[in-house]
């Protein structure tokens, strides 16, 4: 079994699944409530905009999504996201374009789960912030974010144990993770087929468990006390 | 309202009864009458692939390249028209069990003899061989694997090819992509410099209209590749086909379906390995 | 959206309306000159001439690829999503159950599936299959893409459905029981069904992802819009114009799919039929017990 895992590297596929996870929901973080706000912005374009790049990046594929990023920003508009000096170009390149097209789909739903957020806020708050004289971007930042993170816990929580699963989608661009280790494994070894697959799953399983208990708990822990 | 769970789900079970069997009814991609058995009596089913231009492509709702027009000129050989042939993909990865299991009759799908592979099946011919060779830009300069060095390099996921051409030049980088048209798409709009493969699939693509004049095949292949006609070992077809074979490259049958199909990019069979000697490999 | 939006900012004043004047005009601008960015570099490097693109407008494109392409995605995704509401269903009761083991059993399944990605189980299934040859070989791609989805989504909705039974007023499951109901029974005939007519829209939403993934099956070469796209833009040469005309088609279906749940979580909520209130994939009561729905690729 160990020989099997290093044949196949299952544990540096298992490093970069970790890895893409890690880049794609901090950037996707950020994009999301950037894009939450601007759809709870007053002006109206950047409502639109917001509107519009949910709707379209939600209800098309991953796959899709992390191909056109390879082929379309990449190939068309000769977008490079590393070096082409650097030995390690193609790789550092797929592997940040693979990061930029998880980000931009997951950036959708983290951008859902906050209004979600905001939903679990008393209209009482943002009346009271709005009272006291506070500009839309005031009371953005100091009433209603911080409550809406926190009332967002468990659907942000759910994105991000998608992500993590999700980012066996590259394998379409040939970045090395377990899906690609996985593929590879399944046509050169079919008689390790099934150690292969108890070990990736194992693999999934041990990831996404802490994340799903760390959500409840912080859920219960910083859920806004009403 | 008592048992509503239950005849919810009972309505529902009927319901996908019913889906998957109209998804078995057609479920055979374009299957349309092949028999499970394998041809039988009154017919061929002949494995091919689907997207590859120049060898195997499905064109609309017809079949084109040299594989095709190879496997109808064989199957007229042993007998059978062109109306009691029938196409079915054949990726890659199922082609050895697509034939123990009988689901076809014959495979015409790049499928080079391995030794490896004739363990579970048996294989007519060679009746070409080709060469991994690269596919450049038509003002490149590159002319082998040596000009690699710092290059970037295209191929397919889990490619041995692309590998080998690593091991070779380390300084060359690897994209890899699920299929060669990614590669190829990558190289005409000049974001890599080279795909490599068998020579006649890359001739295949070069010879498509839209890259016709801007990428060549380098043409010094660098390995050899024997495509046989896969067969199932029970098979009693395969010395008929060998005859059949070598009877296609004496009456030049073989250059015209060529010459035909990938000669647009300009690409001539490897004259030292082809004519391929038909024979050796029947189980 | 809620009140909440609303009430986040005031009705502009007159020096309000003008910063939103010139933030929107801002705005049009950048849009804009994305879009230009964008439109040139394509046409630099004739990614828009006619050659790459009329190929969709022949019929031959629609008949042969385009069309079988969403008919498959449908047929995986319809097989899928009646075989994840079966398996749910039994799961849910299996968890919900009075007997130990059937719970411990029915509880590893639901987690074990939830935290594999479809993708591995579809690559699994798929090879698992292709080795054996048991069924015919055009059939492994779609059982690999139909038990990868099902397994799933059958986890998603068991939860979903548990959720609902959760968040049903204790005074439903009392009255069961205090009319001689058995506790399986008061399951069965009473909290159940209520926690089903509230997923309505929960499910449909389950649906969109299913739909989506079933563009996983582009790796196990199961023929849907992805890899019919890959087809005709081999047979074409043009595999950017083919992918893109995917995703559009993608983005149709979804997004009426998701206008759908809409239409049917407002009559919901119109008709305020059930007792409990509509069960959500992504705001469940029970948080320990939640939902991967929404987040799904």
């Amino acid at each position: 079994m160990f020989e099997l895992i290093e044949e196949y590297q299952l544990l540096s596929a298992f490093w970069m699944t970790i890895k893409l996870a890690a880049f794609s929901a901090v950037i996707s973080l950020v994009v999301g409530t950037v894009v939450a706000i601007m759809r709870l912005s007053p002006v109206k374009i950047f409502q639109s905009v917001g509107t519009a790049y949910v709707t379209l990046l939600r209800n098309t594929p991953l796959t899709l999504i992390v191909i056109l990023c390879s082929l379309g920003i990449w190939g068309q508009l000769n977008i490079d996201l590393a070096s082409r000096e650097s030995s390690t170009f193609l790789v550092d390149n797929n592997f940040r374009w693979a990061v930029a097209g998880l980000s931009a789909y997951h950036a959708a739903f983290v951008c859902e789960a906050l209004r979600s957020g905001v939903n679990t806020i008393p209209l009482g708050q943002a009346e009271a912030a709005r009272s006291i004289g506070l500009t839309f971007a005031q009371s953005m930042r100091q009433v209603i974010l911080p409550q809406a993170f926190r009332g967002a816990i468990t659907p942000l929580g759910n994105v991000l144990i998608a992500l993590t699963k999700n980012t066996t989608v590259v394998a379409a661009i040939g970045v090395a993770e377990t899906a690609y280790r996985m593929k590879a494994l399944a046509e050169f070894e079919p008689a390790l087929l099934m150690v292969g697959f108890a070990i990736v799953a194992l693999g999934f399983v041990i990831l996404t468990l802490p994340m799903g208990m760390l959500t409840s708990y912080l859920s219960g822990r910083l859920a806004v006390k009403r | 309202m008592k048992h509503t769970p239950f005849r919810l789900a009972a309505v529902l079970a009927a319901g996908a009864l019913v889906l998957s069997a109209c998804g078995s009814e057609d479920g055979g991609d374009d299957g349309e009458g092949a028999s499970p058995g394998g041809g039988g009596e009154d017919g061929l089913t002949i494995g091919i692939k689907f997207d590859q231009p120049g060898l195997g492509l499905k064109s609309g709702d017809e079949y084109v390249g040299m594989d095709v027009d190879v496997a109808l000129a064989v199957a007229e050989k042993l007998g059978f028209s062109e109306d009691q042939v029938t196409f079915k993909e054949s990726p890659s990865a199922q082609r050895e069990t697509m034939l123990e299991t009988n689901q076809v009759d014959m495979i015409f799908a790049t499928y080079s003899i391995t030794d490896t592979r004739k363990e579970k099946v048996q294989f007519a011919g060679p009746y070409f061989v080709a060469g991994q060779d690269l596919l450049v830009s038509a003002d490149s300069d590159i002319t082998g694997p040596e000009d690699l060095d710092g290059k970037l390099l295209c191929s397919v996921t889990g490619s041995t090819s692309a590998e080998n051409v690593k091991e070779e030049v380390p300084g060359v980088q690897l994209q890899e992509y699920g299929t060669y048209s990614e590669c190829v798409e990558q190289l005409s709009n000049g974001t890599i410099d080279a795909v490599t493969t068998d020579d006649v699939i890359l001739a295949g693509f070069a010879a498509q209209d839209t890259y016709a004049g801007k990428l060549k095949v380098v043409g010094a292949p660098f390995s050899e590749e024997n495509y046989g006609v896969g067969l199932n070992k029970e098979s009693e077809l395969c010395e008929d086909i060998n005859t059949a074979l070598t009877e296609l490259w004496e009456d030049g049958t073989m250059e015209q379906i060529i010459e035909d199909n990938v000669g647009a990019a300009g690409y001539t069979p490897n004259p030292e390995t082809n004519p391929a000697e038909a024979g050796g490999h029947c189980a | 959206m809620s009140d909440t939006t609303r009430v986040l900012f005031d009705a502009p004043g007159p020096k309000a309306r003008l910063r939103y004047l010139i933030m929107t005009v801002i705005g049009v601008l950048l849009v804009l000159a994305f879009l230009y960015v964008i439109y040139g570099r394509l046409e630099e490097k004739g990614q828009l001439s006619a050659a790459r693109w009329d190929w969709v407008l022949t019929s031959s494109a629609w008949t042969n690829y385009l069309i079988p392409g969403i008919w498959d995605t449908v047929r995986a995704a319809a097989i899928s999503i009646v075989l994840s509401m079966i398996l749910a269903l039994i799961l849910a009761m299996a968890r919900m159950s009075d007997l130990g083991p059937l719970r411990w059993v029915a509880s590893v399944i639901v987690e074990f599936f939830r935290a594999v990605p479809v993708l591995i189980m579809m690559l699994f299934v798929f090879y698992f299959l292709a080795h054996r040859g048991w069924f015919p070989d055009t059939l492994n791609p779609m059982i690999g893409v139909i038990f990868g989805l099902t397994m799933y989504n059958s986890s998603v909705l068991c939860e979903v459905i548990r959720n609902g039974v959760a968040s049903l007023p204790a005074g439903q499951r009392e009255a069961g029981l205090s009319i001689g109901l058995s506790p399986a029974q008061v399951r069965r005939s009473i909290l159940i069904p209520q926690s089903l007519t509230a997923m309505l829209p929960t499910l449909v939403s389950q649906v969109i992802v299913i739909t989506k993934d079933t563009a996983l099956g582009y790796l196990i070469l199961y023929p849907e819009l992805v890899t019919r796209g890959r087809q005709v833009g081999s047979a074409e040469s043009a595999t950017l114009p083919a992918y893109i005309v995917a995703a559009l088609l993608f983005i149709i279906i979804n997004y009426t799919l998701s206008k759908v749940a809409e239409a049917l979580e407002n009559r919901q909520r119109r008709r305020k039929r059930t007792a409990g209130p509509v069960a959500h994939a992504d705001e469940t009561v029970d948080p320990g017990a939640v939902a991967v729905g929404r987040g799904a690729a």
